[in-house]
């Protein structure tokens, strides 16, 4: 399946500066995986050591939150949007 | 099938009749002669008590929309001094606040604005020691504030306290506004159980920011707080609202309560307030020093070995944009571009790295010293440091 992966503002510089990225993938971890794949250095702010993704970043499909869905085996549909959203705190 | 989430009732009418002066009427006009407010709106946004806690970037649109619109009571936390980069975005601050405390500059602009309300004032740091006194006094707390360690206390306090946390944070030309803590809602926690490492994620200062970025975000929250106490709209409970002021684009995600979040779930295991600053990986109060397994150099030592003839390589580890608006004729490299390009360093060189203050650059330094490099030095603090102590026609920025 084509999907995009929204490439949230702090992660664009290890990911070629792009603010999203076509792959194909089946579920969530395929998308992520190709991701972390293309782009390696991404990979450190995604995932800890121990391969789970990082509690300060949270992965979408379209609107859902993939905790609330079958997590990384959650599958995605040609068109659907992954949103990686980590948390940012600026105000001032 | 979706739990109803119950809006934050609107404070009760107090005991006494609570009512507009004449003044008031023809002020909040165009208030009065919407439906969606009319007079039960704008009383109830008279009796409401808000808490901003920062009056920077995004306390500036918040506290101006709130005294514009009336609501009776805004307190305002902020400990910070006017600065002169703070005017690119802090529009409540004029030229001739730069060294006043926010908070005075702040009152003061937003007291003209509108003189029938209640301003409070706290020129304090919000701690665990404090917040739930602070916070007890008002309906309702709006977080703008620039840090994680002051979000999660913030978050934690509220929800201690039963409180909506209207949140709104930016970074570049990024922004996500949120409604936290409202009952049957999520809270902060619920979404970000954990925050990054420290220096992950840059601050404004480090990062930059649009400065109208947080210009909008803070108007968003400053409708959201006004929703909450008029009790009309749909107001941001289990909603996420992401906004690219570049593309200008806005797009929402759906928020939970998780039932297991250690804050506001079934079973909560935090019931009070915590270390927030440990709890966020740091230190006392600054940022984890840099590794200092680097040697490190001054400006003055690197002028007195540059005029001394000694053959040094100057790595600047900063962005392009940056080199632009001052170098001191290095060599660029960005940081992340580093481990790709590391093979155009000599490694049988001297060389200096730096970056604009000496955090990238002893970043930069640890990653060659453990690529195998043994005459590496790190500039301490530097584009800025040479400015001050080697050639003040650097500009700083």
């Amino acid at each position: 399946m084509s999907v995009k992966v929204m490439i949230p503002t702090p992660l664009r510089p290890y990911a070629g500066k792009q603010d999203s990225v076509q792959l194909q993938a089946a579920t969530v971890g395929e998308a992520l995986s190709a991701l972390t794949t293309q782009f390696s250095e991404l990979k450190k702010h995604l995932f800890s050591d121990d391969g789970r993704l990082r509690s300060f970043v949270n992965v979408y499909v379209n609107d859902e939150d993939i905790r609330y869905l079958q997590k990384d085996k959650t599958p995605v549909r040609e068109g659907d949007v992954v949103s990686i959203v980590p948390s940012i705190a600026g105000g001032r | 099938m979706a739990t109803k989430i119950g809006v934050p009732v609107a404070p009760q009418t107090s005991k006494t009749a609570v009512s507009l002066s004449k003044e008031e009427v023809l002020r909040y006009s165009r208030h009065l002669i919407m439906p969606e407010v009319g007079m039960e709106g704008q009383l109830k946004l008279k009796q409401a008590k808000v808490l901003c806690i920062g009056t920077g970037g995004l306390g500036a649109p918040l506290g101006l929309y709130l005294a514009a619109a009336g609501v009776g009571r805004i307190g305002l936390v902020d400990f910070d001094v006017v600065d002169f980069t703070n005017l690119q975005r802090q529009v409540l601050f004029g030229t001739t606040d730069v060294g006043r405390p926010k908070i005075e500059a702040a009152a003061d602009h937003l007291r003209n604005l509108n003189p029938e309300i209640q301003i409070d004032t706290f020129e304090t740091r919000l701690t665990s020691e404090n917040a739930l006194e602070l916070f007890n006094d008002y309906d309702i707390i709006v977080d703008g504030t620039d840090n994680f360690p002051t979000r999660y206390l913030v978050n934690d306090a509220c929800v201690l306290l039963g409180k909506p946390n209207v949140y709104g944070s930016i970074f570049r030309f990024e922004g996500q506004i949120t409604i936290f803590g409202a009952p049957g809602g999520p809270c902060y926690r619920c979404l970000y159980p954990e925050p990054p490492p420290p220096g992950l994620v840059p601050s404004c200062a480090e990062g930059g920011v649009l400065g109208v970025l947080p210009g909008i975000v803070g108007t968003i929250q400053a409708a959201e707080t006004l929703k909450l106490i008029i009790g009309k709209g749909d107001p941001l409970i289990g909603r996420l609202l992401l906004f690219d002021a570049l593309g200008m684009k806005f797009r929402e995600l759906k928020l939970r309560r998780n039932p297991e979040c250690p804050v506001c779930g079934d079973h909560p295991t935090v019931t009070k307030l915590i270390d927030y600053q440990e709890f966020c990986g740091i230190r006392g109060e600054e940022a984890p020093a840099a590794p200092t397994t680097v040697p490190e150099i001054t400006p003055r030592e690197l002028k007195a070995r540059l005029d001394r003839g000694d053959d040094l390589y100057i790595l600047d580890v900063r962005e392009p944009h940056e080199y632009q608006i001052c170098n001191i004729g290095g060599h660029l490299i960005p940081l992340g571009e580093l481990s790709r390009r590391v093979h155009e360093l000599d490694s049988s060189r001297e060389i200096v790295a730096h970056c604009r203050s000496g955090k990238r650059s002893a970043e930069a330094s640890e990653f060659l010293r453990k690529a195998g490099f043994r005459k590496i030095w790190n500039l301490k603090g530097g584009i800025l440091a040479w400015s001050d102590e080697v050639d003040p026609n650097v500009p700083k920025y």
